[in-house]
């Protein structure tokens, strides 16, 4: 089976005690696209990742990673997922190889393919021969490189990136945005991206707003545009999260 | 899809891996996980050598030295501390971010924080024999056999405290917080047990402080090591430890679960 869409969110609710986080929440990633998740800071994206990635719960709506329900098919929708926190999640004190042979691990990768796939994700990511190195001698863009490696490293549909790029310098930044894009426009991986970082948008990314914990809105760039009346990204996330009429 | 019995055994394998590897990177932890007790050994048990008295209590066979008798006391408190320095590790792993890679995996989360247990009861298991070994160079010598006959014992008691690391790693909100468990957790389970003093002579001393005793399931883990240690069984001590850890790991696993965990209500 090859699920149309990659990601399916349906009315999604979460709340901190009395503070609601998300409100209604539905959107979904189509097969090989790169959605980007367009917020400012408090949005709600982190809690919405949070929630793809079963770290929360939430007792209403529903989230269909793949084609495969969150709630009933926990392990299934899992499976089906790269994560890269917005945090580096990796241990400081193993190696690169080290990390990623205990991710090959934790996804049930026997230790050849685990090998194999290591390397041909570095090899990609240009990081092939620093395997052996510690990661607490790595920089961040090299650290993050890694992480996407290892988010890559078990084949997911769908690949989540929590903004990524934070606390790169600019060539750093703009080799990962252009690897990602690379990724997905092969059409075999689909990516929501959260980001509040306007240059990282390719031209035929699908767009989703997010702002106060509700979507302003959602689709291709054009689209976006001529909802908004404006002529840019910029002017146009302006208007969507500034609370002026549209 | 990779959801087979051997997904299952590999995700174990390398969350053991990971946690010895991490292990031999952090000597100074291993260190002072031995000098502790060794210091207990060597400075405090020799001020009370003759402490006991003449009283021969089993599994001893003789009279003994006071050394001899805290020796399991102090194999059970390297495991007690080894539990809640994994249970520290995990309260950094969360906040550092490294327990989300484990939670994302396609596993059930029981199974990975069991899987996260075992690889802390390995840790715990090998620094008791390294201890038991100082202590046998200098001269307190259990059975031959008794060295073997102990590892089931250090298997439970470690799962035991472990689990119960496990659980407090749930329920504590930050790293801060952990001198906290030093003070009402770790000191308390240890004074009040039978590590330090057999329970007759706490009973001589303090009824309400011997039946506290008697409720800790840490003395459980302590007897289990003791008798054991000597070649015996204490089933009741086994089987106490081994209610005492389904207890906890449920607590934990329960602490655990995003639908009603306390996780998200922390990471805020």
């Amino acid at each position: 089976m090859s699920p149309q869409n990659a990601l399916e969110l349906t009315d999604l609710s979460f709340a901190y005690g009395a503070k609601k986080a998300l409100d209604h929440v539905s959107f979904t990633v189509a097969s090989g696209r790169c959605a980007i998740l367009l917020g400012p800071n408090g949005a709600g994206k982190s809690t919405l990742f949070s929630l793809i990635t079963r770290l929360y719960d939430s007792a209403s709506g529903s989230i269909r990673i793949a084609g495969h329900d969150l709630r009933s098919a926990p392990l299934k929708a899992l499976a089906s997922l790269g994560v890269v926190f917005q945090q580096t999640t990796l241990d400081l004190d193993l190696t690169v190889r080290q990390n990623l042979l205990y991710h090959a691990a934790l996804h049930g990768l026997d230790s050849r393919t685990g090998q194999r796939r290591i390397d041909e994700e570095l090899e990609r990511l240009d990081m092939r021969h620093r395997d052996q190195e510690l990661v607490r001698n790595l920089n961040g863009g090299h650290r993050r490189r890694v992480e996407i490696a290892r988010a890559l490293l078990h084949h997911p549909a769908l690949l989540l990136l929590d903004e990524p790029t934070v606390g790169l310098d600019v060539p750093s930044r703009k080799a990962l945005v252009d690897h990602i894009h690379a990724l997905s426009s092969s059409g075999k991986l689909s990516v929501l991206w959260a980001t509040h970082l306007i240059d990282e948008i390719a031209a035929d990314d699908a767009m989703i707003v997010l702002h106060q914990g509700t979507i302003k809105a959602k689709g291709d760039i054009p689209e976006l545009l001529a909802l908004t009346a404006t002529n840019n990204i910029h002017d146009a996330f302006e208007v969507l999260t500034s609370g002026r009429p549209q | 899809m990779n959801l087979r019995p051997s997904h299952y055994l590999r995700a174990l394998k390398g969350i053991v891996w990971r946690e010895l590897l991490r292990f031999v990177h952090q000597r100074e932890r291993f260190i002072s996980a031995l000098v502790r007790p060794l210091m207990w050994l060597f400075i405090f048990a020799a001020g009370f050598r003759s402490t006991l008295g003449v009283a021969i209590i089993p599994p001893y066979e003789t009279y003994i030295l006071y050394e001899v008798y805290i020796t399991p006391g102090l194999v059970g408190m390297v495991q007690l501390f080894n539990g809640m320095q994994s249970s520290l590790s995990m309260v950094y792993d969360r906040e550092m971010g490294s327990m989300k890679t484990l939670l994302v995996s396609p596993l059930p989360r029981g199974f990975l924080l069991t899987s996260k247990l075992l690889a802390g009861v390995a840790i715990s298991v090998i620094q008791a024999y390294v201890f038991l070994g100082i202590a046998w160079l200098y001269g307190i010598e259990a059975p031959v056999e008794g060295y073997l006959t102990v590892l089931p014992a250090l298997i439970l008691s470690g799962l035991m405290l472990g689990a119960l690391g496990l659980l407090l790693s749930s329920m504590i909100r930050q790293l801060e917080n952990f001198a906290g468990v030093m003070n009402f957790v770790i000191f308390p389970m240890f004074f009040l047990s039978s590590a330090l003093y057999p329970l007759w002579k706490i009973r001589e001393s303090n009824p309400l402080l011997a039946r506290i005793a008697e409720l800790n399931p840490f003395t459980y883990a302590v007897e289990s090591i003791r008798f054991a240690l000597y070649g015996q069984a204490n089933p009741e001590a086994f089987l106490v430890a081994a209610a005492a850890l389904a207890l906890f790991l449920g607590g934990a696993v329960w602490g655990y679960d995003p639908t009603r965990g306390m996780l998200h209500r922390k990471s805020r």
